[in-house]
């Protein structure tokens, strides 16, 4: 039986379709959940998907993190199940503190949407696992509000210990911090990534397949988890 | 100006019967002596301050089309019969059939006045309301393209206008989850204080989810869904898109929508919830001209009345007078009719989604005579409206405006850029393709399009720069569609009938370069103003070149949208019809994109030239970059040689013979074998025919216009095949060369070459020196 991957819709939530199909291409059966239901059915692990929740009309992921569905999210990753959190999802993530940091503005104050090198730079983290280390893929980025910051303690920590999961490559597009794309926390169970892997799981549609890996990553790791149990 | 609050209350239908001579405002409303009498004739008494506001829009000329109806007349008259068009003309955007179970409709709209006096949020309301034209059809919108124009590049407020209609394109078409996937980007000092910012969008639907606006059925309820009712946008297009700009456009900025994407997002959730669970009788969007659009034209094409209680209409000020609600333009609202049984399960729906839905009035018995119903609306228990729908929504004035043939026509055509001094060396002929990619209107456009999200909804084949948007529709079957929106005003102004049609060649070839089949168009007619009989007798002309054009492709004119008084003084824009040509692709894994492509051998593919190429300089970009000339006669146009051209791109495309075809528009063969190097960074060799290599010849094989060319690269193996299927549709073809894959460098042999570093760094940094590089 394929995992269940939950996939939330918030209003506002834009690319929850396109997740749901990264999930679908890698061999999983996705769960669609929505913003006002606690419940998470089941699901072996979540996705927070791009796009605008609630408009972000304050602040990127400030009013989703007080979503009813999300109270259950932050407690199954506080439990180790597997979240991802892409673009907007990303910015969920650190309002609801469960990555350190902050996305802020693009430094040059402009919606980017171009196709962007990276390197995976762990490959511990459940998201990340199918990739090879130092891997250098082409995912595409799009977003006004992508550019990472963080105090230079928990810089020092997430380099430290292998928390950065992702760094941008031949240009940073948004003036993050330290180049990162993509975190995970501690126990990388978490992982906030800025660029969308979604929209690089198609030849025929993305300008690579890169994308792909961070869905067959978490259903690798959970058909793992799955044989030790 | 305001119109005067009435003492003790608001002005009702018994108060206008009881004081037949108060003076009304209906002149500075925009109506003319005879279009009150009118109004008075068909009332039997004076109109209330209400029904004033109500006919003073709906009869203005953005609502009414009164210049232009006498004249569009013929996009239906000469339309090819077809049995796929499932709507047309009139209805909210135009609807095809594509598969036995899918349809999809789009449509080009203006937004241009607005977005010259505020142009975020002017550009940003553009693509809303386009948008609710395509969700009120009943179909899921899926993408958007945007024709922009404006003033010269490097003019101060270009600098004001541009980066603020980019942001608000970008910052309300990002938050729709809607990918933007082509569109134009054009510099003239004919649009300085003219900006023409068009959109266009594109739906899917199920051919049995059609909607209509009908408010059918007495007894059925009237819900207004979505966005509390403001004062913003109070008279938007009668006020703004109805007239010219003057000095006191400054003041205007209150008719100025404001915009809330988010808003509109959980509005086309919402409504495709409630037509899936098939609890809509009868759809309409709100835009210009708001609630008394929206009322009159449901109840009109349904040949209802309709009864309306004006103050349960949700406000954002309480203290809005009836008057203004119903001409207030706030953006994100539906009107939706339906059944009295379902009422409970509509507003379930919308409340599921955070939308405010209202019950706000009920549709009524046509009258016992046969005749239509009565609108009666009524605010805290006054009747203040009680007029027959049809004469605000049909029976409008019409006027067959005088036209008359610009005075300097015959000079303006005189004037040939064919007689300009060309470069006739390969050093400056070396140079002249430097200058000519980094002008504006052919330079890289990533600065604008990198500002809107293509990749949302995961199913975008190509994009910007491509010369066609494609989309995939049905992910099992690769059903897909492309297109391409195009205008050249320069052609236009030099003869609007040959324009018009040069437009609609232009789109129809790019959507043919990538395979598909080009089936139906919309068209946004830019112009100046309608009183001026030789800005008449130029729109008279193109859309006369337009719906002669469309019958000679056999392809019809499904909806579109006029834009008069683009003008400030007497200076008219250059005539400037939009054509957006949309086509099928049953598989869009066969796309052929615009780029020569990697190979992983050094083979190169053979590039070929199709069609024929003459000296053809006027009106052309080169004209306008060397000697800012514009004059002479436009590029011939032969639309069935476009058709032999589009038949044998489809059918080499299906058979795969193609891997890369492009478009010759602006700037000719250079600019198009510049922009299939750059894609991919793939160079290519390329000699001119013989007869092409004296004197000046290889400068005008380079820069000539002429229509109905298309560039292809053909792997090797397949070249013989392929100058078989144009040689036996009549096809002209010229073999030009080979793709380098490795050589990058673009070489004219004999002439010069240019590596692609160079040409892409001249290509890529105008736009960023204009308007800032960012970080």
């Amino acid at each position: 039986m394929s995992a269940r991957i939950g996939v939330v819709t918030f209003p506002g939530s834009l690319d929850d379709g396109d997740a749901a199909r990264g999930v679908r291409l890698a061999g999983g059966e996705a769960v669609r959940l929505w913003h006002a239901d606690p419940d998470l059915h089941s699901v072996d692990a979540v996705i927070l998907p791009g796009g605008f929740s609630y408009g972000d009309y304050l602040r990127g992921g400030a009013i989703a993190r007080f979503a009813p569905v999300m109270e259950s999210i932050a407690q199954a990753a506080r439990d180790g199940m597997p979240v991802l959190g892409i673009c907007n999802g990303f910015q969920i993530l650190c309002e609801a503190h469960l990555l350190p940091g902050a996305l802020t503005r693009n430094e040059h104050l402009h919606f980017r949407n171009r196709d962007q090198w990276l390197r995976i730079e762990a490959v511990q983290p459940v998201w990340t696992n199918a990739f090879a280390a130092s891997q250098e893929v082409l995912i595409p980025v799009k977003h006004g509000e992508g550019r990472y910051v963080a105090d230079q303690r928990t810089l020092e920590e997430l380099e430290a210990n292998g928390q950065v999961v992702a760094r941008y490559i031949n240009g940073n597009p948004n003036g993050s911090l330290n180049d990162i794309a993509a975190i995970s926390n501690a126990a990388g169970n978490v992982v906030g990534i800025m660029p969308h892997p979604e929209h690089a799981v198609e030849a025929l549609t993305g300008p690579s397949i890169d994308g792909l890996a961070f869905f067959t990553s978490v259903l690798k790791h959970l058909a793992g988890a799955g044989a030790q149990a | 100006m305001a119109v005067d609050e009435y003492n003790g209350g608001p002005d009702t239908v018994q108060r206008a019967t009881a004081t037949p001579q108060e003076l009304q405002p209906y002149a500075e409303l925009g109506l003319k002596d005879d279009e009150y009498e009118r109004i008075r004739e068909i009332l039997g008494r004076r109109p209330t301050q209400s029904e004033l506001a109500m006919y003073s829009i709906m009869w203005s000329e953005h609502c009414s089309y009164k210049s232009s109806k006498v004249h569009l007349r013929q996009f239906g008259e000469k339309a090819p019969p077809s049995d796929r068009l499932l709507a047309g003309i009139g209805e909210n955007a135009g609807v095809i059939q594509i598969s036995d179970d899918l349809a999809v409709t789009f449509k080009v709209e203006s937004h241009n006045h607005p977005s010259y006096v505020e142009p975020y949020q002017g550009a940003a309301t553009g693509v809303g309301g386009i948008v609710r034209d395509i969700l009120a059809m009943g179909a899921r919108p899926v993408a958007v393209m945007d024709p922009l124009r404006f003033g010269a590049a490097d003019h101060e407020d270009t600098a004001r206008v541009l980066p603020g209609v980019v942001a608000g394109i970008g910052g309300y078409g990002n938050s729709l989850g809607l990918p933007n996937i082509g569109g134009e980007v054009v510099f003239d000092p004919c649009y300085q204080g003219n900006p023409l910012v068009n959109a266009l969008c594109v739906g899917v639907l199920p051919v049995d989810r059609l909607q209509n606006k009908a408010a059918a059925g007495a007894g059925n309820i009237v819900v207004l869904m979505g966005a509390k009712t403001g004062r913003d946008g109070i008279g938007g297009v009668s006020v703004l898109a109805s007239a010219t700009f003057d000095d006191e456009s400054e003041q205007r900025r209150p008719s100025v929508q404001v915009g809330d994407p988010f808003m509109e997002k959980l509005l086309i959730e919402a409504c495709l919830e409630l037509y899936d669970a098939k609890l809509v009788v009868g759809i309409q969007d709100l835009g210009g001209a708001g609630l008394t659009c929206a009322l009159t034209e449901t109840a009109a094409a349904a040949g209802t009345g309709m009864t309306v209680a004006l103050e349960r209409v949700p406000l954002r000020e309480p203290s809005m007078a009836p008057h203004e609600i119903l001409a207030s333009e706030s953006q994100e609202r539906m009107l939706l009719i339906v059944e009295p049984a379902q009422l409970h399960a509509v507003l379930a729906i919308a409340e599921k989604w955070g939308v405010i839905a209202t019950a706000i009035g009920e549709v009524t018995p046509p009258g016992p005579d046969g005749l239509p119903g009565r609108l009666t609306i009524d605010w805290r228990g006054h009747t203040v409206v009680d007029v027959p729908p049809g004469s605000l929504a049909d029976d409008g004035p019409v006027y067959a405006r005088p036209v008359r043939e610009p005075a300097d026509r015959i000079l303006l055509q005189a004037d040939r850029a064919e007689t300009l001094p060309r470069p006739s060396t390969p050093e400056a002929l070396r140079e002249t393709l430097l200058r000519m990619v980094a002008s504006p209107n052919l330079c890289d456009k990533t600065w604008v399009t990198e500002q809107y999200d293509r990749h949302v909804l995961g199913n975008t084949v190509l994009a910007q720069p491509e010369d066609s948007g494609v989309i995939r529709i049905d992910e099992r079957s690769g059903l897909g569609v492309a297109l391409s929106v195009d205008g050249n005003g320069r052609f236009a102004r030099l003869d609007p009938y040959q324009g018009a049609k040069l437009a609609l060649a232009e789109a129809y070839r790019n959507v043919a370069v990538t395979g598909a089949r080009p089936l139906a168009v919309t068209n946004c007619l830019n112009f100046g103003s309608p009183e001026d009989p030789s800005v008449m007798w130029q729109f008279a002309e193109a859309v006369r070149g337009l719906a002669d054009g469309c019958a000679e492709l056999g392809i019809p004119v499904t909806g579109g949208n006029v834009s008069f008084y683009n003008q400030t003084g007497a200076a008219a824009i250059h005539p400037t019809p939009v054509v957006g040509v949309l086509g099928v692709l049953d598989d869009v894994t066969q796309r052929v994109p615009m780029g020569f492509p990697a190979r992983a051998n050094p083979d190169g593919d053979i590039i070929f030239l199709l069609g024929e190429t003459r000296v053809e300089l006027s009106g052309s970009e080169w004209a306008w970059v060397t000697h800012e000339h514009l004059g002479g006669v436009p590029p011939r146009v032969d639309l069935p040689r476009e058709r032999t051209l589009a038949t044998v791109l489809a059918e080499a495309a299906r058979v795969g013979h193609l891997s890369a075809a492009h478009d010759l528009s602006d700037g000719g063969l250079a600019q198009a074998l510049v922009e299939a190097c750059l894609r991919n960074g793939i160079g290519a060799r390329v000699a001119l025919p013989e007869e092409q290599t004296a004197g000046s010849m290889p400068f005008a094989y380079l820069f000539s216009e002429s229509a109905g060319r298309a560039l292809v690269a053909v792997p090797h193996g397949q070249e013989k095949a392929f100058t078989a299927l144009c040689s036996e549709h009549g096809l002209p073809w010229t073999a030009l060369g080979v793709t380098d894959p490795n050589g990058g460098v673009l070489e004219i042999r004999d002439q010069f070459t240019i590596g692609l570093s160079e040409l892409r760094e001249a290509y890529t940094s105008t736009l960023p020196k204009l308007f800032g590089t960012g970080a």
